[in-house]
C-alpha cells in the first residue's frame, strides 16, 4: 500500500536550503521492512518534527541520520541520505566524524556516570579538541546554551547523576552541542519529563535553532505544533505527508494525517 | 444478602509472620556464629601474651615446682613449668589436693630464651667462664636488665654487620665459582671473616646466668640466649600491660624461633600479604580483560556459553587440583624452561624451577579468576545500553566508549570480585603447599639484595603456619594459644586487605556515583 506521492512532496520550497536529503530510503530489520522509500529534505536551521504512531518508523529514520542503526545486527538499508553532497552510507564515510557533526539526544536522559563537567567535555576529549582552558570554555559555553549553567555552575565537578530528570536531559543537550554539530537529532526528548521541564526544553529548542538544524521525533502532537517549523507524518514505515507545520495542522492534504491529528487512530 | 464476619487473623497472614521469624532467626544465628568465632579466637589468642604470676607450689610428695598456672579444670590445674632442657614436662596437670602450699616468691624469674623455650627459676649468679661477675639474687636482679641490654648492643655492633659481610662474600664466592674465575682472594677474606665471627660469637656467648630451679637444681643459661627476663611477681598492672605490648610487638615483627613455636610470625604475615597482592595484580587484568571480551566483543553463542560454563566450573574445582596444575605447569613447565634458558649455570640447583612466591601467586590467580570474571561481567552488564549509545552518538569509537565510560562504571563491580578473590587467596593453604610455601623460609622475598624483590623465593604463610604450629609442632600444648593468636592475625590480615579494597571501591563509586553496580 504505497501512498500516492507527488515528486515534490519531500521538498519545501519555502525554506531556503536543505542540509540533509533523504532519498528513497528503505530499511529492513532482517526480513522486516521498517521504512519504505522515504524522501525528505531537512531544512537548515529549522526544527523538523517527525510524528506518527508507535512503530511507524520515525525513530528508525532518526537513528539512520547519524548511522546509529549500524549498532543493530541484521539491519540493511537501501537509498541514500545526503549530507554535504555525500551519501552518509558510503563506505568511505568516517562514521565517527559524521556523528560528531550530527549529534543525538535520546528519549531517556543518559548522562555518563561522571561529573557534569566531564559529561560536557567528553566529546571534545574524544575528538582531541582543546587543552584545559579551552575545555573550560567549551563546557561553560555549552552549558549556557543549554540553559543549565546557572543551575550547576557551583557543582560542575559533582556527579551528573545527581541532577533532576529535566536537568539531565538539558545536560545531554549541552553534551551534544559541545562538539559543535550542525544537526541535532532529538528522539522524544521530553517523553520522560514533567510539563515544566518539557517547556524549558521546548524554549531551548527555539534558541538552538538559531545555530543548529534540529530534527525531533515526538509522540506529542501539541509539541510538534508548538515547536516545529515543518512536520513529517509517518505511518507504517511510509512518509504520508511532509509540510510546514502550520499547513499540516490546519489544512492537511492527506486524510490520514487529519485522522491522526484529531485522534481518530494512533 | 448474607454478611460473613471478617476473620480475625487468616492462616496465610500467620504464615507470613512465621517466615519473618524464620528468616530473621537464620540471620541472627549466622551473626551469633560469626561473633562466637571471633570471641573464641580473640579470647584464646589474646590471653597468650598476658603474664600470669609465677607460683611456687609445694607438693605433698615434698617436691617443689615453679611455673604459671595457665588453666584450672575441676580439681586439677595445668601448670606451665618450662625448663625443657632439664627434661620433664613443659606442662603438667597437678591435682589441687596434691598441693600443700602455694607461694609467689618476689625473686622468681621467668626467662624467655631463644633456645629450649622458657625457664622458670631463681637467679643465683652471673658468670663469665668460671669467673663470677655477680653473686646472689639481689645483685643479679639489680643488674640483669643492664647486662641484657649490653648483650643486645654487642650483638648489633659486633655480630650483625659481620654476618652481613660474610653473606655478601658468600654470594660473591658463588658467583665466582659459577663464572669459573679465581676466587682465592675472596676466599681468604671469607676465611678471615669467619674466624673473626667465631671469636666474637665465643665472647658473645661467654656470659652465663646461673639459675636455680624450684627443685634446687642449678642450670647455666647463656645471657645471649635470653630474649626477655621477667620478674612476673613484681609487676604491677602497668608493667604487665607494657610486657603485653612488648610481646604482641615481638609476635608481629620478629622471626619465629624454636620451630615456629616461639618468637614472632612476621615472615608469615609478610608472605601472606605479598602473596595476596601478587595474586591481585595477576588476576585483575586477566579477569577484567576476559570478562570484557566475553561481554562486549564475543557474539553470544555456543562458544561463549561453553566458555562461561567452563569459567564458572573452575570455581568449583578443588583447590589442591590447582596446586597440582601450578606445580606441573608453572613450576616444572615455565620455571624449568626459565632455568634451562637463563640459569643453566646453576643447575641442577633450580632457581625458578622450584616452588616460589611467583608461582604460588599465579596459581592463586587462576584459582580466583572465575570470581573476578563473573563479577566484572555483571558490572559490565549493569551499564545500560543507552549510556553506551550516548557515547557512540558523540562520535566515540567502541574502544573509547569501553575505556572511558563502560569500564569506569563497571570497575566497582570488578573490585567486588577482586575483594572476594583476595579473601579466598589469603585463606587458601592446600595448593600453596606444593608450589612454594614452606614451614620456615630462610629469607624474606623482599630485601636489600639486588634485585630486591625475589619472587622465586619460598615464603611463609599464616594459614600454613596455623596448621604447622598447631599440629606439626613438638610441643602442641604450649603453642595452642599461638594457634589462636595466628588465626586472629589471619582474620585481621584478610580484614585489612579487604577493607582497603572496599575503601577504594567506595571511592570509585562516589566518583562514578549511581552507576548501579
Amino acid at each position: 500500500m504505497q501512498p500516492a506521492r507527488s515528486p515534490d512532496l519531500a521538498r519545501l520550497p519555502e525554506f531556503e536550503k536543505a542540509v540533509l536529503r533523504v532519498q528513497k530510503l528503505s530499511l529492513w530489520y532482517a526480513a522486516n521492512q521498517a521504512l519504505y522509500d522515504i524522501d525528505l529534505e531537512v531544512p537548515e536551521r529549522k526544527i523538523t518534527a517527525l510524528i506518527g504512531p508507535s512503530g511507524c518508523g520515525k525513530s528508525t529514520l532518526l537513528r539512520c541520520i547519524n548511522r546509529m542503526h549500524d549498532l543493530v545486527d541484521g539491519v540493511r538499508v537501501a537509498g541514500e541520505i545526503v549530507f554535504h553532497d555525500r551519501n552518509i552510507f558510503a563506505h568511505e564515510v568516517d562514521v565517527f566524524g559524521l556523528r560528531r557533526r550530527i549529534g543525538m539526544v535520546f528519549q531517556k536522559s543518559n548522562p555518563f556516570p561522571k561529573s557534569i563537567y566531564e559529561n560536557v567535555a567528553y566529546g571534545s576529549r574524544i575528538h582531541g579538541i582543546g587543552g584545559r582552558s579551552q575545555l573550560d570554555e567549551i563546557v561553560e559555553k555549552s552549558l549556557v546554551r543549554a540553559g543549565l549553567f546557572d543551575e550547576v555552575k557551583d557543582r560542575l565537578h559533582a556527579s551528573a547523576l545527581g541532577l533532576s530528570g529535566g536537568q539531565q536531559q538539558r545536560l545531554c543537550i549541552a553534551r551534544a552541542i559541545a562538539v559543535e554539530p550542525e544537526v541535532i537529532l532529538l528522539d522524544e526528548p521530553c517523553s520522560a519529563l514533567d510539563p515544566i521541564a518539557t517547556q524549558k526544553i521546548e524554549e531551548l529548542m527555539q534558541e538552538l535553532k538559531e545555530r543548529y538544524t534540529i530534527v525531533i521525533v515526538t509522540h506529542n502532537m501539541q509539541q510538534a505544533a508548538r515547536v516545529a517549523d515543518s512536520t513529517a507524518f509517518f505511518l507504517m514505515g511510509n512518509l504520508v505527508e511532509f509540510d510546514k507545520t502550520e499547513t499540516m495542522f490546519t489544512n492537511p492534504t492527506d486524510k490520514r494525517t487529519e485522522d491522526y491529528r484529531t485522534g481518530r487512530f494512533g | 444478602m448474607t454478611v460473613t464476619a471478617l476473620a480475625v487473623t487468616s492462616r496465610r497472614a500467620r504464615f507470613g509472620d512465621a517466615m519473618l521469624w524464620l528468616s530473621g532467626g537464620a540471620l541472627a544465628t549466622s551473626l551469633l556464629l560469626v561473633l562466637g568465632l571471633l570471641v573464641l579466637v580473640m579470647w584464646n589468642g589474646l590471653g597468650y601474651f598476658w603474664q600470669a604470676p609465677l607460683a611456687e607450689l609445694e607438693l605433698r610428695d615434698g617436691s617443689r615446682v615453679l611455673g604459671e598456672i595457665v588453666e584450672r579444670k575441676g580439681d586439677e590445674m595445668r601448670v606451665h613449668l618450662g625448663n625443657r632442657d632439664l627434661g620433664g614436662d613443659d606442662f603438667r596437670w597437678i591435682r589441687n589436693a596434691d598441693v600443700r602450699s602455694t607461694a609467689f616468691p618476689p625473686e622468681a624469674l621467668l626467662l624467655e630464651r631463644s633456645e629450649y623455650g622458657r625457664f622458670y627459676g631463681f637467679p643465683v649468679a652471673v658468670k663469665r667462664g668460671d669467673a663470677v661477675l655477680r653473686e646472689g639474687a639481689p645483685a643479679v636482679l639489680a643488674s640483669l636488665e643492664e647486662l641484657l641490654a649490653a648483650k643486645r648492643a654487642e650483638r648489633a655492633s659486633q655480630l650483625d654487620g659481620l654476618r652481613g659481610e660474610i653473606r655478601r662474600e658468600n654470594v660473591e664466592l658463588e658467583r665466582l665459582r659459577l663464572e669459573k674465575r679465581d676466587a682465592s682472594e675472596v676466599e681468604a677474606r671469607y676465611e678471615a671473616s669467619a674466624a673473626e665471627l667465631a671469636r666474637r660469637e665465643a665472647a658473645y656467648g661467654a656470659d652465663a646466668l646461673v639459675m636455680r630451679t624450684a627443685g634446687g637444681r642449678e642450670q647455666s643459661v647463656p645471657l645471649s640466649h635470653v630474649v626477655r627476663a621477667v620478674r612476673a611477681n613484681q609487676l604491677g598492672t602497668g608493667g604487665k600491660l607494657a610486657l603485653y605490648a612488648s610481646r604482641v610487638g615481638e609476635f608481629l615483627w620478629d622471626d619465629p624461633r624454636e620451630s615456629n613455636t616461639e618468637g614472632g610470625i612476621f615472615p608469615a604475615i609478610f608472605g601472606t600479604v605479598l602473596l595476596v597482592l601478587l595474586t591481585s595484580v595477576a588476576v585483575s587484568p586477566l579477569g577484567v580483560l576476559t570478562a570484557l571480551y566475553l561481554r562486549e566483543y564475543a557474539k553470544e553463542g555456543l562458544f561463549v556459553r561453553s566458555v562461561r560454563i567452563a569459567v564458572n566450573s573452575l570455581a568449583g574445582v578443588p583447590s589442591i587440583v590447582f596446586g597440582v596444575f601450578g606445580l606441573g605447569f608453572f613450576v616444572y613447565g615455565i620455571g624449568g624452561t626459565i632455568d634451562a634458558l637463563f640459569f643453566a649455570d646453576r643447575l641442577p640447583t633450580p632457581t625458578f624451577g622450584t616452588g616460589g612466591l611467583l608461582w604460588a601467586g599465579l596459581t592463586l590467580a587462576l584459582l580466583t579468576l572465575p570470581v573476578v570474571v563473573v563479577a566484572t561481567e555483571e558490572g559490565l552488564a549493569a551499564v545500560p545500553r543507552i549510556v553506551r549509545e550516548g557515547s557512540l552518538a558523540l562520535g566515540a569509537t567502541k574502544v573509547e566508549t569501553l575505556v572511558r565510560v563502560v569500564l569506569p562504571a563497571a570497575l566497582p563491580g570488578a573490585l567486588t570480585g577482586l575483594i572476594l578473590a583476595m579473601a579466598r587467596a589469603a585463606g587458601e593453604v592446600a595448593p600453596l603447599m606444593i608450589v612454594g610455601m614452606v614451614k620456615l623460609a630462610p629469607s624474606l622475598p623482599l630485601d636489600g639484595e639486588f634485585p630486591f624483590v625475589h619472587l622465586e623465593r619460598k615464603f611463609m604463610h599464616l594459614g600454613f603456619h596455623i596448621y604447622d604450629v598447631g599440629f606439626q609442632s613438638p610441643n602442641v600444648e604450649a603453642v595452642r594459644p599461638l594457634v589462636f593468636a595466628t588465626a586472629l592475625l589471619l582474620i585481621l590480615v584478610v580484614l585489612c586487605t579487604n577493607l582497603t579494597a572496599i575503601l577504594i571501591r567506595n571511592h570509585l563509586r562516589r566518583k562514578y556515583a549511581g552507576s548501579g553496580v
